[in-house]
């Protein structure tokens, strides 16, 4: 595509008093006479129906929350390589707005578990996530923690024991590509079935615990 | 429910910290301060947890708690014929899998008894060292940004994805690639791998020598690193420390040169050494090992021998897929390979190989049958992470960060 010019185009910047007023318009769409006539009743109409766009409030925060997980940076194994390498220059998770890894699981909301998760490790992949602050979403990363994978033994737990996974991503370890494929899957989730918390998405509310209060009687 | 809570200990919980008054002196009350780091920190290159003793900002003591990513990998080995368990031991030390695999096919090829063919040899060296830049590449990356400097981490990566599209475009894989076999290797390189090769081999010293402007003049990295936290040869022998941490401190011990495999004697190379042991001999040590690993790819490709790449011995590789069509005989090899496996013979063997942190060593002991008795990996990292409390101790909780990423360890080694 060559480069054409912006009055070529005929593309010029409009204020939105100035188009009530029915101020010149240089558009596409302008009707022939606008300059000489007031913009009223049906052209009005018209006119905020081709230039403004209307959505719920609840469709438009899952816009800007799937355009804009935080990733925490959390790495398991071989897979973290490969995040690595997605976060790299070639496959630029930031071309998505995912660049923004986190260090603390409280400023992040999504977990990607990059690599084999061990039963010990796994109390601490659960506290993670549930230091997260919802909404919060988990990609398990390779086969290992999606199944456990090549290494079907005593050691190894798959990640959907003890945490909910919204998308896993098969490989061992994945490609960047298929992590950033991952990553656009749980974005078309969100955006898709805006529910944020995970007990709604899995049908687990009810299953909560709470802390005994402070000064109670623990009997 | 009766009775009160105990509070948890700092070895049970990943967040308590617990004070101990120390006494008076000079007038002030002091008290350690015990602090769990890890398991998930950024800075721990991976799963390590580190229980840290420390008065005021001065580290004390440093306790490693490991065993996050145990994965069993030398007991599932035990339990898959030799052949199998090469993609399983690719995937312990998940930096330098040409490494593991190295050591474990050659530790198999000394107890078979069976000769690998030159051009095998030379491709396993092309292999090998390009596994060795590209670790010390991510290396590299990670502690520039645990220093705080982001860019030279992107920079890594870039120069790290030509490598994995090599081992993509000889292996179909970027990690884990399988390519060496007991014998030889799985494959020869395609048409076109040569060319590639030599470009990256042209690229890559011109971009060590920028990141070396990046960082041998930054004044941040010298002060971060230069005199901290160095310890002699002597005391990292003494821990059985090897690699580049050792060669930092003026001891030019290398398996390469000290008992070379797989046609290490036909290269030409030098072993980089530091003098003082501190971080920043660690530094420019890898640094420099890189220019050294260049020269040995392009002599290897340059002398790159004619002929197999694989043992003829049927009775351990498999024939070529054309033979099946026409030869009983290698029918039959290949259906006892695939489904039994060669027998390797009686005995016990431990093969050392110098991988980017050091010895690994592969020990494997057989029964006569087609599934190894046992096998055991002496991987750097595990040795070399006893060190970091002698490297640490008395020194700021800021480089004690510092020293873990010259440490370099690798997680997926340590705990296997």
């Amino acid at each position: 595509m060559s480069r054409r010019d912006p009055a070529e185009l005929r593309v010029r910047s409009t204020h939105a008093s100035e188009l009530l007023r029915g101020a010149p318009l240089e558009g596409r769409n302008a009707p022939a006479q606008l300059d000489q006539q007031r913009l009223e009743e049906e052209r009005l109409e018209e006119y905020v129906r081709e230039r403004v766009l209307t959505t719920t409030l609840e469709k438009a925060v899952a816009w800007a929350r799937g355009n804009s997980f935080f990733p925490l940076g959390f790495g398991l194994a071989c897979c973290a390589m490969e995040f690595f390498h997605a976060a790299g220059s070639r496959t630029d998770i930031a071309r998505f707005g995912y660049e923004a890894v986190r260090a603390s699981p409280r400023q992040a909301d999504l977990i990607i578990l990059s690599g084999r998760v061990s039963i010990k490790m796994a109390p601490i992949v659960r506290r993670l996530y549930d230091q997260m602050l919802e909404p919060k979403w988990a990609i398990a990363m390779g086969a290992c923690c999606s199944s456990t994978g090549i290494f079907n033994n005593y050691a190894l737990v798959p990640a959907d024991r003890f945490m909910p996974i919204d998308v896993h991503v098969p490989g061992c370890p994945p490609r960047p590509e298929a992590l950033m494929h991952g990553i656009l899957k749980l974005r078309d989730m969100v955006q898709g079935h805006p529910q944020p918390s995970w007990r709604e998405r899995y049908g687990a509310i009810g299953t909560e615990e709470t802390p005994p209060t402070v000064g109670e009687d623990a009997s | 429910m009766t009775g009160t809570q105990t509070p948890a200990s700092p070895l049970q919980s990943g967040l308590e910290i617990s004070l101990e008054p120390l006494g008076e002196a000079d007038g002030e009350s002091r008290q350690l301060l015990s602090l769990n780091f890890g398991p998930h920190h950024p800075a721990t290159h991976g799963v390590l947890r580190l229980l840290v003793t420390l008065e005021a900002e001065v580290v004390r003591d440093v306790k490693p708690i490991i065993g996050y990513v145990h994965t069993g990998i030398e007991k599932t080995a035990e339990d898959k014929s030799y052949w199998k368990v090469i993609p399983v031991v690719e995937r312990m030390d998940y930096l330098s899998y040409y490494f593991n695999a190295m050591a474990y096919c050659g530790a198999v090829e000394t107890l078979l008894e069976v000769e690998v063919p030159k051009r095998a040899e030379y491709l396993r060296v092309i292999h090998l060292e390009l596994n060795r830049i590209a670790s010390h590449l991510i290396w590299l990356g990670t502690s520039a940004l645990d220093l705080g400097a982001t860019s030279p981490f992107l920079y890594c990566l870039r120069d790290r994805e030509q490598i994995l599209d090599l081992f993509e475009m000889s292996s179909g894989q970027r990690m884990h690639t399988r390519f060496f076999q007991v014998g030889g290797v799985i494959e020869d390189i395609p048409a076109g791998f040569a060319k590639k090769l030599r470009s990256f081999l042209k690229e890559m010293p011109t971009r060590v020598d920028e990141y070396k402007a990046l960082l041998y003049r930054n004044e941040i990295v010298l002060q971060r690193l230069r005199g901290i936290c160095p310890l002699d040869a002597e005391t990292l022998l003494s821990l059985g420390v090897t690699g580049p941490l050792l060669r930092a401190a003026g001891n030019p011990w290398d398996l390469r040169k000290a008992s070379p495999y797989s046609s290490y004697e036909d290269f030409q190379f030098c072993i980089p050494v530091g003098s003082t042991g501190d971080n920043y001999d660690r530094l420019a040590v890898r640094i420099a090992e890189i220019y050294e690993s260049v020269k040995i790819v392009t002599q290897a490709l340059d002398g790159l021998p004619e002929g197999p790449y694989v043992t003829t011995d049927r009775k351990i590789a498999l024939p070529p897929r054309h033979e099946l069509a026409t030869s009983m005989e290698a029918l039959i090899h290949h259906f006892k390979l695939v489904t039994e496996g060669f027998r390797v013979p009686s005995g016990e063997v431990y093969f050392p190989i110098e991988s980017p942190r050091g010895e690994l060593g592969c020990f494997v002991r057989s029964d006569g049958s087609s599934k190894p008795v046992r096998v055991h990996m002496r991987d750097p990292s595990f040795v070399n992470l006893q060190a970091l409390s002698h490297m640490t101790e008395g020194s700021y909780i800021a480089d004690l960060i510092a020293t873990i990423a010259m440490l370099d360890p690798i997680l997926g080694g340590i705990d296997r």
